[in-house]
């Protein structure tokens, strides 16, 4: 579903991907965790060329990022993306920042749009605030919809950024079971997340990376029992008990 | 003592108030034509000067540097006076058919303004986070929809106030057309003092008009912030 082969990108001189190899099956769940500054945000951000990449090969859902002939507005209509920082528009309604892409880009009519927007606002279960303005929401209320968001494209890939970075602790919950909810339905997931509780129970692989390399890559039972390498011990000990 | 004897029926009733009114309604339309194209017009420029081309924005700032720069009343007159000499025949032929001063005067203002109002419109573009073009092509609209969309509606919101000061800039110099025979406001409130010897009476008359159309305009853009827009948007 998603392929990095041999994938390099700089920013003027700082080499943020070196070559990177990593392949997600379809319905599979990946999490990539790693200290800031490792490249993973960046890693996210090549699969829907929000980063173009400078070197290797990146294939999304059979299309090749690097290909000239590659429609990338249509790839982004097929990968959905949640931010840190939600995103929403602030000057449309809940309902309206839902149906604004499936009406225009997938010309989905206006009601049919607002039907699937419904579904979706009471999957995440926020149906009551069909009318609220983003800004008269919480940050966990604005992440659910934004969620919802970019499922009313019914996307073949879902991306989050973490997606649970910018919310206040009780809100991660609401956030997390919502994302648990779309993986059990056989989503193609990759988060960058430092929730260690979404990645053992949720994830099917875990993925960490440093200085734009992924140094381990493994079952979640098997990263968080037994990690290999140096870097990824000193970060989970790190995440587990930051006093220390 | 004063002998100045004030005679306010000549401007409230009678043969030269009927000749303000004539006057008001060019103001009007000289106004509402320049808003309207300027604004259209400011929009373009405002996003060809944020081209990725670089040859794009080059012209998108030497349009804005050229006509911010030069006195409004010169490119009226470069309009009215010099630009029929180097367009063909035929084009003339049909501008002499139509009213050229109000086409020429309304050129001038558009462009001018347009310009000022470009710089507006930029500046409320930038002041929307790069977030949301992000969130907005990674949802998979193209550049232009993304803009139409997503980041000129929050930009314009930003830019009523500014906005407003130029439109209210736009129908006050449009009493500059006078100077080549536009027979707008000013120019009528200057013939009833020449026949009335009242410039006191005409001039006032004027500038209650002037006044009485910002305070419209004022008032109407303020309802489309209020009414229109998204009122709940931080």
């Amino acid at each position: 579903m998603i392929k990095f082969e041999g994938v390099h990108k700089w920013f003027k001189k700082l080499h943020v991907l070196n070559g990177i190899d990593l392949h997600v099956k379809p319905g599979e769940v990946v999490v990539v965790c790693g200290p800031s500054g490792s490249g993973k945000s960046t890693l996210i951000r090549t699969i829907n060329q929000l980063e173009p990449i400078e070197e290797g090969s990146l294939i999304v859902d059979g299309m090749d990022l690097r290909s000239k002939k590659t429609d990338i507005n249509k790839l982004r209509a097929e990968v959905g993306f949640v931010f840190q920082q939600f995103n929403l528009y602030p000057h449309l309604s809940v309902i309206d920042n839902i149906t604004l892409a499936p009406t225009k880009i997938r010309k989905t009519p206006k009601k049919e749009a607002q039907e699937q927007a419904m579904e979706l606002l009471e999957r995440v279960g926020l149906a009551v605030k069909r009318d609220a303005y983003p800004t008269q929401l919480s940050g966990g209320q604005q992440q659910r919809v934004a969620i919802a968001r970019a499922l009313a494209m019914k996307p073949r890939i879902m991306l989050f950024d973490e997606p649970t970075s910018a919310l206040d602790p009780e809100m991660i919950g609401e956030v997390l079971a919502v994302m648990q909810d779309l993986a059990s339905t056989g989503m193609t997931m990759v988060c960058v997340t430092h929730e260690m509780g979404f990645a053992r129970e949720v994830s099917d692989r875990v993925v960490f990376m440093d200085h734009g390399v992924i140094l381990e890559e493994a079952q979640p039972e098997e990263f968080f029992r037994n990690p290999q390498h140096d870097r990824a011990k000193q970060f989970l000990k790190q995440l587990l008990s930051p006093m220390h | 003592m004063l002998k100045y004897t004030f005679d306010w029926s000549i401007v409230t009733s009678g043969k030269y108030f009927e000749w303000l009114v004539s006057g008001l309604k060019v103001t009007l339309e000289l106004s509402a034509v320049g808003i309207v194209c300027a604004f259209i017009l400011g929009l373009l420029i405002a996003v060809l000067k944020m081209s990725h081309y670089r040859p794009v924005r080059w012209i998108a700032t030497a349009y804005l540097e050229f006509f911010r720069n030069t006195p409004l009343l010169v490119q009226i007159f470069f309009w009215y006076f010099g630009s029929y000499k180097v367009l063909p025949a035929a084009v003339n032929e049909w501008l002499n058919s139509t009213n050229f001063e109000f086409a020429a005067a309304a050129i001038a203002l558009t462009i001018y303004t347009s310009a000022f109002i470009a710089e507006d419109i930029r500046s409320g573009i930038l002041s929307i986070p790069k977030e949301q073009m992000e969130a907005a092509r990674s949802a998979g609209f193209s550049y232009l929809r993304s803009m139409q969309y997503i980041i000129l509606p929050q930009a314009v919101r930003i830019t009523i106030p500014p906005l407003v000061n130029q439109f209210l800039n736009l129908a006050k110099n449009s009493s500059l057309a006078m100077s080549i025979g536009v027979m707008e406001l000013t120019y009528q409130a200057r013939q009833v003092e020449s026949y009335t010897f009242k410039g006191f009476e005409a001039f006032t008359a004027a500038t209650v008009v002037y006044l009485g159309l910002s305070v419209v305009i004022t008032a109407l853009m303020d309802l489309y912030n209020k009414k229109v827009l998204n009122p709940h948007r931080a």
